[in-house]
C-alpha cells in the first residue's frame, strides 16, 4: 500500500505512568526468581498506572501534547481513533471522551480500535487513508494501554501502561509516511474473552508462529515493496512484548542493535501493548534528524503486523521541547513501588465493603 | 453522582471552561450566570472562557482518611490552586511526592479519573494537577 | 421589636446514644426545656427544629412535625431549619425573630441530630455534604481536608503551630471533664493530640470533633413576660448573621471567616457591645483550627494571634476570656444540627451561675458562634445575665 498523496506526522507525544515495579519484586511474591526472569525477558522494570489513570487519561495527555507540538487547532481535528485492548468501557468509546477533552467535539468522526498490541498502528493506517483520500485534513491516531497480567502469570512481569498520540495530516509534516503494508492471519496466540479480566496466552506459541512470523513477514514485505534493505534505515522500531523478541527479530532480519536502541523502551517500562510501537517511534523521533529514515513494524496477537516506511523532514528541528516532554524525560520521572501497592493500584486486592 | 449531573459539567471538568463577565472582565470558574461584582449588569452578559490550565499551589494537604471512593488512592494530596487567570479551584496533585509539595509551586492540569459511579457504572473524568518547571 | 428571653433549657447526654432514636432525642431535650421553664406544653405557639441531615442520616425528612407529634403537641406549628452545622444557631435566630416581632409569645427551639445510625465513614461523608459537592467533593475533598488546607494556610501566614492547635483540644477536653453531658469528659495531653493518626495533614484525629448523637432545646418568650415563668431567664441581647462563598477556594483570604466577622460585627453593633465586654464564648470548634480562627474573627484576639493566645492559656476557664467552657464540639460533642442549641444551653447555665466546677466567675455576657460547613454561613448570638 503506497500512499498516493503526501501524508505524515504533524505532531506526536507520549505518556507513561510514573510508577514502576521490578520483576524481582513480582517474583518474590510468587516464589520465583524474578530477577533472572527479568534478565531473560530483558525487562528491568515495568510501568504501573495509578488508580486514576487509564487509557482515556493516557490518550488525552498524549494527544494534548501532540497537538501542542503540531500547533493544530482542536477544531481542525476531523478524526480520532484510539487503539487499545484496555479501553475503560467495553461499550462506550474512549475516542469520544478524548475528543471532548481536546475540544475537538462535535464536528469529527471517532472510534475505538482493538487489535491486541497493534491497535495503535491500525489507527495510524486509518488516519493515513483518510488524509490521503482527502476525507479529512487532520486526524489523531492513538495507541495506549493499561494492560493486565493475571497475578502470578508470566505476563505479570511485562504487562505495563503507556501510550502515544500522532497528529496525522498532509502539511507541515515532521515525518512522512512513504509506505505502509500489513500482514494478517488467524493465529490464536493470545486473547481475552468478553467479560474476562485477564488475558490468556499460548505460552511459547506466542513466539515463532506468532510474533516472529508476522513481524518478519510484514517487514520483509515492506522491504520488497519499497526495494530497500535494512541498512538503508537509520532506525527501526519493532513491537516489543519484552526486550528479547525485538532484538532477536531485528538480528534475524539484518537490523543492528544501534538501529533499534532508541525505540526500545521495554527494558525500562515493560510492554505497553498498543502503546509500545507508538511510544517506541516517538522516542526514536525524539532522536531523529532531518532526512533520517525509520522502519516500523507493529505486532498484534490474533494476529497481524503493520509496517511503515518513514522519512523525517526538516521540520523535526523546529520541535519545541519546552512544553512537551521527550519520551526519555517522561520515563526518567518515576517512582518504584512494592508489590502490595501495585496489587492495590491494579485492583488485584479489593477494598473492604466495596 | 447521577449521570446528567456529571454530564452537564463535562466541559468544565475536561477543559476548564469558565465564564467571563463582559461588563467588568472578571473571570470565573466554575462558570457563573451572574458576576458577583456586577450582578444585574452581568446577567445574560457572561461569556465562556477557557482556562489555560496552569497555576500555582495556594495551600494543600495529604488526605489519609478519604471518602470510600478514593480509598484506592489513599493517601493522596489535595490542593487549592490559583490559576494564572486568577481563579482558584480544588484538585488532586499527582505525579509528585508529598514532601516535594510547597505553596507557590507551579502546576498544570491533566485529565485523570476523578471517580466512578460504581465498578459497573459511569467513570468520571476531570482535572488534576501535576508540577511543572517554569 | 420586643426583647427576648430564654426561660428554659434542656439537653440530652451527647455521645453515642445507641438506644435513642432521633425523635426520642428531640423530645427529651424539648421536654427538659419545657420542664425547666415550668410549662405544660399547651402554651407553645411554635416549634423550630435545627437539624442538618436527618434525610441522609436516618432517611427521614419532615422531622419538625414528627418531633412535635411525639412530644405530645402535634397541633403546634413546627418548622425544621437547615444551614449545615449552623442549623441549631439558625433555628434559635428564627425563634428569636418570631418572638421579637410580636408574632408569637412562647416558642420552643430545639436541635437534634442522630449520627450513629449510619457507620462512621458514612457519617463523615454526610458531614462533607456541606462542601460544594460539584467543585470540592467530586475532586476528592473531604470535610476535614478543607479545614486542613485552611490550617496550613494559617500556619504559613501567621506561624501558627501544631502545638497551638493541639492546645485547643487540650483546653476543651479539660473543660469537658467538668461537664457531665460531654461525650468525652476527660482530659488529654498535647502529645496525645499531636501524635494521633493523621486525618488530613496537618490535622490529626484529635484535632477533629467526634461524630455524635444529641439534642438541646430552649424556650423563648418576650422579656417582659420572662419573670412570670418558673425558669430563671437569660436575655438574648442581639443576633448577627453572615455569609461567604460556598467553596473554600473562592475565598480571597482562606483563613479568615468573613461570615463570622460579619455576624459578629452585626451582633456587636446591635447590642452596642465590644468583644472586650464578652466574658465567655461558645465558639464553633469542629476542628482545632476553627476555634483559633473564631477567636480572631470574633475580635477577641488580633488576626494571627489566636494560636499564641491559646498557647498562653488566655482562652482557658476564667482567664482572659473563657472559650468553650462546655468542652465545645471537640470534647462535648458534635451532634451537628443541634450544636447551636448546645451552645445556648451552656451559655444559659453559665449566666444563671449553675455551671458548677466549670463556672465562669460572675459572667455578664456570653457569645455563641455557630458556622455552617466550612463557613459559608455563620450566626452569632449575644446573651446577657438577667437584671
Amino acid at each position: 500500500m503506497k500512499t498516493k498523496e503526501e501524508v505524515g506526522i504533524k505532531g506526536y507525544a507520549g505518556y507513561v505512568p510514573r510508577y514502576r515495579i521490578t520483576p524481582k519484586e513480582i517474583g518474590d511474591v510468587w516464589g520465583k526468581d524474578g530477577e533472572s526472569m527479568g534478565k531473560g525477558l530483558r525487562i528491568e522494570s515495568k510501568s504501573v498506572p495509578s488508580p486514576d489513570e487509564d487509557v482515556v487519561t493516557i490518550s488525552t495527555q498524549s494527544a494534548k501534547w501532540a497537538m501542542q507540538r503540531a500547533d493544530v487547532d482542536s477544531q481542525d481535528i476531523e478524526a480520532i481513533y484510539v487503539g487499545s485492548e484496555s479501553h475503560p468501557y467495553a461499550v462506550k468509546p474512549t475516542a469520544t471522551i478524548v475528543a471532548a477533552s481536546l475540544a475537538a467535539s462535535p464536528d469529527l468522526t471517532a472510534a475505538d480500535y482493538e487489535f491486541a498490541c497493534k491497535a495503535g498502528t491500525a489507527a495510524f493506517q486509518t488516519c493515513m487513508g483518510m488524509v490521503a483520500s482527502g476525507m479529512i485534513d487532520n486526524g489523531i491516531a492513538i495507541g495506549a494501554d493499561t494492560s493486565q497480567g493475571a497475578p502470578g502469570d508470566a505476563l505479570e512481569y511485562s504487562a505495563a501502561a503507556g501510550g502515544a498520540a500522532y497528529i496525522i495530516g498532509s502539511d507541515d509534516l515532521l515525518a512522512k509516511f512513504r509506505h505502509t503494508c500489513s500482514y494478517t492471519t488467524d493465529t490464536p496466540d493470545f486473547w481475552r474473552r468478553e467479560g474476562e479480566k485477564y488475558p490468556q496466552h499460548g505460552g511459547r506459541f506466542t513466539g515463532k508462529p506468532a510474533y516472529f512470523k508476522h513481524v518478519t513477514n510484514c517487514t520483509n514485505k515492506l522491504l520488497d515493496e519499497t526495494g530497500r534493505e535494512p541498512e538503508d534505515y537509520d532506525y527501526a522500531v519493532f513491537h516489543q512484548p519484552n526486550g528479547k523478541f525485538p532484538m532477536k527479530a531485528a538480528k534475524r532480519m539484518g537490523f543492528s542493535k544501534e538501529q533499534i536502541e532508541p525505540g526500545l523502551l521495554v527494558p525500562k517500562i515493560g510492554n505497553t501493548y498498543s502503546g509500545a510501537v507508538p511510544l517506541g517511534l516517538a522516542a526514536t523521533l525524539d532522536h531523529a534528524e532531518p532526512g533520517d529514515e525509520i522502519l516500523v513494524t507493529s505486532y498484534g496477537s490474533g494476529a497481524g503486523s503493520d509496517s511503515f516506511d518513514i522519512e523525517v523532514t526538516e521540520n523535526i528541528v523546529k520541535i519545541d521541547d519546552e512544553n512537551v516532554p521527550r519520551i526519555e524525560e517522561i520515563i526518567a520521572d518515576n517512582e518504584f513501588i512494592s508489590y502490595s501497592v501495585y496489587a492495590k493500584y491494579r485492583e488485584k486486592i479489593s477494598e473492604g465493603g466495596a | 453522582m447521577p449521570i446528567p449531573r456529571f454530564w452537564r459539567e463535562i466541559e468544565q471538568r475536561y477543559k476548564g471552561i469558565g465564564s467571563r463577565c463582559k461588563n467588568c472582565g472578571e473571570i470565573y470558574f466554575p462558570p457563573r450566570k451572574v458576576c458577583p461584582e456586577c450582578r444585574r449588569e452581568s446577567f445574560q452578559n457572561m461569556e465562556e472562557y477557557e482556562l489555560e490550565g496552569t497555576g500555582e499551589v495556594v495551600t494543600y494537604t495529604e488526605i489519609h482518611e478519604p471518602h470510600q471512593e478514593f480509598e484506592m488512592l489513599s493517601p493522596y494530596i489535595l490542593a487549592i490552586v490559583e490559576m494564572d487567570e486568577g481563579v482558584r479551584l480544588t484538585g488532586h496533585l499527582v505525579n509528585v511526592d508529598y514532601d516535594e509539595v510547597e505553596s507557590g509551586m507551579r502546576v498544570e492540569a491533566s485529565m485523570r479519573k476523578l471517580g466512578e459511579e460504581s465498578p459497573k457504572g459511569l467513570i468520571y473524568y476531570g482535572y488534576k494537577f501535576w508540577p511543572i518547571d517554569d | 421589636m420586643r426583647d427576648v428571653a430564654i426561660i428554659g433549657v434542656g439537653e440530652t447526654q451527647i455521645g453515642e446514644l445507641w438506644n435513642k432514636s432521633l425523635r426520642e432525642i428531640g423530645i427529651e431535650a424539648g421536654l427538659k426545656a419545657l420542664k425547666d421553664a415550668g410549662l405544660e406544653g399547651d402554651e407553645v405557639e411554635k416549634l423550630y427544629v435545627g437539624n442538618m441531615s436527618a434525610g441522609k442520616l436516618i432517611d427521614q425528612e419532615h422531622i419538625a412535625p414528627l418531633i412535635a407529634d411525639y412530644a405530645g403537641i402535634s397541633g403546634v406549628p413546627s418548622t425544621r431549619i437547615e444551614s449545615g452545622s449552623a442549623s441549631g444557631g439558625m433555628a434559635l435566630a428564627e425563634g428569636y425573630k418570631a418572638v421579637a416581632s410580636g408574632m408569637e409569645d412562647i416558642v420552643v427551639v430545639g436541635g437534634a441530630e442522630k449520627m450513629t445510625d449510619v457507620g462512621e465513614q458514612e457519617a463523615k461523608e454526610i458531614l462533607s455534604s456541606t462542601n460544594d459537592q460539584e467543585w470540592e467533593t467530586v475532586f476528592g475533598a473531604t470535610f476535614e481536608s478543607l479545614y486542613a488546607m485552611i490550617a496550613r494556610y494559617h500556619m504559613e501566614k501567621y506561624g501558627t503551630t501544631k502545638d497551638q492547635l493541639a492546645q485547643v483540644a487540650v483546653k476543651n477536653h479539660a473543660n469537658a471533664a467538668k461537664n457531665p453531658n460531654a461525650q468525652y469528659p476527660r482530659e488529654t495531653t498535647k502529645d496525645f493530640v499531636k501524635n494521633a493518626p493523621m486525618v488530613a495533614d496537618p490535622l490529626g484525629m484529635f484535632d477533629c470533633a467526634p461524630i455524635s448523637d444529641g439534642g438541646a432545646a430552649v424556650v423563648l418568650c418576650p422579656a417582659e413576660q420572662a419573670e412570670s415563668f418558673e425558669g430563671d431567664p437569660v436575655e438574648i441581647v442581639s443576633i448577627g448573621q453572615g455569609g461567604d462563598y460556598m467553596a473554600v477556594h473562592e475565598r480571597k483570604d482562606i483563613c479568615t471567616m468573613k461570615s463570622t466577622k460579619h455576624a459578629a460585627k452585626k451582633a456587636y453593633q446591635r447590642s452596642k457591645l465590644d468583644p472586650e465586654d464578652i466574658d465567655f464564648a461558645e465558639v464553633h470548634d469542629n476542628y482545632t483550627i476553627t476555634e483559633i480562627m473564631a477567636i480572631e474573627d470574633l475580635g477577641f484576639f488580633e488576626k494571627g494571634q489566636g494560636g499564641p493566645a491559646t498557647e498562653k492559656g488566655k482562652t482557658e476557664l476564667n482567664s482572659e476570656i473563657s472559650i468553650n467552657t462546655s468542652g465545645g464540639l471537640k470534647a462535648k460533642g458534635r451532634p451537628v444540627g443541634a450544636v447551636g442549641l448546645n451552645q445556648a444551653v451552656e451559655a444559659v447555665i453559665q449566666l444563671r451561675g449553675e455551671a458548677g466546677e466549670r463556672q465562669v466567675d460572675d459572667p455578664e455576657y456570653g457569645l455563641l458562634h455557630n458556622i455552617g460547613g466550612t463557613g459559608a454561613s455563620a450566626i452569632v448570638h449575644i446573651l446577657r445575665r438577667w437584671s
